[in-house]
């Protein structure tokens, strides 16, 4: 059996008296199209940011390619990471084909410039993502699912073995979500390990092969049909989660007074 | 208007201002992209209080400024960090601070020195020829720093996080540009003095930035509108019998506003 991507084990994450992940024991195997999903505070981010070493644990082990995050060195291009909420001013003067080349600023090194290499492969990462045309246009001129595809090229630009995206879908619509999934969906069959935080329940269903569903612990995973059953998705979102079946689609509807939250 | 140029002391003017008119441009690009103006204006303010210390002390007031101001940069920056305040809390405490030392530095002198009055707006017809080999081998290592680390300092205004993340030492670059932005501000007192300094440092550049989309344009531009501005400001203060320093600004403010008026960014905004 190959050897895992990426493995916690029994991994506990506290920002200052609040626990945020507890307990988690979860391995990514090469190859597999995995989601997180959870309510709002379940820890997802949390996991994926311990994933990459972004957090330090209270207690537990992460390994990154083996090893622990923080020493895989220049092995840091093996990792394409698309984080929740990126700082970006939409006015900065950058085009496009320049925001997908600073994924290789890193391996590149300190002080040296960009080389054709690096540039065919900021160009190859625009093409996977299906803007080439897009390359010289400013940042701010784009939508937001396009936007999306740019910050997903700049993850690929390192050429990465496993790629993370945290909420890639917030604030876009659902044609956009789709569009992005079917996008991961295909790096998956090239051969590429995701790990997709989302909380959009059906569409992840859709196309993952397997869900980690987190509550804080991490409280089922396995192939989105058997984990997505009612007693998991109570014991996520709480005794009022209904699971709503769409012909094939799971579907939750979470009601709490005054709100509705999917 | 050519004969001027026949004079030594205008021929060192010229070269000054061809000098900061270019630094300041190009550090001013990160300022106003990256939101520094008020560091920017804090550590102009830091440099009163090592003017003020060279007086004391007998040493060239520029050397004592740059050892000032870099202390000042790295004390914001360490303090913002460490004591859990927002930036731009800490900024105001070393800008009153500073400011406060440099008064209680001339007190001690027991004399008023006219001299200081230079640092405070300028002089740049009284740019000596040490003053000039000071200028240049700062302006030197600045623009030598920015072109290093070109495009670590263009990620870290972009997307500092991201930057951090994907392992660059966004910290240490963080730091390098406000010790560069120090550099550039003590070079530039003794042409446009203290209080000015910083508005050479952002006016350029926000012109560029109404002009183009481009970083790099936008830095070429900032450097051509910067040179226009330090010579034509210089020009026009010999000829109107003006002060060299607030003719400089005033002229890069006509450009500012001439170039928001031109603004393809603000006639696409409207559209």
């Amino acid at each position: 059996m190959a050897a895992p991507i990426a493995e916690l084990c029994n991994v506990t994450v506290r920002y200052q008296q609040l626990v945020a992940l507890e307990d988690v024991t979860l391995t990514v195997m090469p190859g597999e199209f995995l989601a997180l999903i959870g309510p709002n505070g379940s820890g997802k981010t949390t996991l994926v940011k311990a994933m990459l070493g972004l957090v330090e644990p209270a207690s537990g082990t992460v390994r990154l390619f083996g090893r622990p995050p923080q020493d895989l060195g220049r092995e840091w291009a093996r990792v394409g990471y698309v984080p929740q909420v990126v700082h970006i001013d939409p006015r900065f003067p950058i085009r496009v084909f320049d925001v997908v080349l600073m994924g290789r600023y890193a391996q590149i090194g300190l002080v040296r410039r960009p080389g054709a290499r690096d540039r065919e492969a900021a160009r190859v990462a625009l093409e996977r993502v299906g803007l080439s045309e897009l390359a010289g246009r400013q940042i701010g001129r784009l939508s937001g699912g396009q936007r999306q595809r740019v910050l997903v090229a700049r993850a690929l630009a390192t050429e990465p073995e496993l790629l993370i995206l945290d909420e890639p879908t917030t604030g876009v619509d659902v044609g956009t979500t789709e569009g992005l999934f079917e996008l991961l969906e295909a790096f998956h069959e090239q051969g590429m390990t995701v790990v997709v935080v989302s909380h959009d329940v059906g569409v992840v269903a859709q196309h993952v092969n397997r869900v980690a569903c987190m509550n804080r612990r991490l409280v089922a995973h396995g192939r989105p049909a058997e984990v997505m059953r009612p007693e998991v998705l109570e014991c996520m979102y709480g005794r009022e989660a209904a699971l709503v079946a769409h012909g094939d689609l799971p579907h939750i509807v979470v009601r709490r007074e005054g709100s509705a939250e999917e | 208007m050519l004969e001027i140029l026949g004079y030594g002391f205008m021929q060192r003017a010229l070269l000054a201002s061809v000098l900061i008119g270019t630094v300041t441009a190009i550090i001013g690009v990160y300022v106003v992209l990256r939101g520094l103006a008020f560091i920017g204006a804090g550590i102009a303010h830091a440099s009163f209080g090592g003017v003020a210390l060279g007086f004391l002390l007998g040493v060239n007031p520029v050397l004592s400024a740059v050892g000032f101001c870099l202390a000042t940069a790295w004390g914001i920056s360490w303090t913002s960090q460490h004591a859990e305040i927002r930036e731009d809390t800490a900024i105001g405490i070393f800008f009153a601070a500073t400011m406060a030392l440099g008064v209680l530095f001339i007190g001690l002198m027991g004399q008023y020195n006219v001299d200081l009055f230079g640092y405070l707006f300028g002089s740049v017809l009284s740019v000596t020829a040490d003053d000039l080999w000071l200028t240049a081998a700062l302006a030197v290592v600045v623009v030598a720093i920015i072109g290093l680390f070109f495009k670590e300092l263009l990620f870290i205004t972009f997307d500092p996080e991201m930057a951090q993340v994907s392992g660059l030492p966004a910290r240490g670059m963080y730091t390098l540009l406000l010790s560069v932005m120090a550099l550039t501000v003590v070079l530039s007192i003794k042409v446009v003095g203290i209080i000015l300094v910083s508005a050479m440092i952002v006016i350029p550049a926000a012109s560029a930035y109404q002009l183009t989309e481009d970083f790099r344009v936008m830095m070429a531009l900032a450097v051509a509108i910067g040179n226009v501005a330090a010579i034509g400001g210089l020009l026009l203060s010999y000829r109107l019998d003006t002060a060299s320093g607030a003719t400089m600004v005033l002229t890069a403010t006509v450009i500012f506003f001439a170039s928001a008026l031109l603004s393809p960014r603000r006639r696409r905004a409207r559209r």
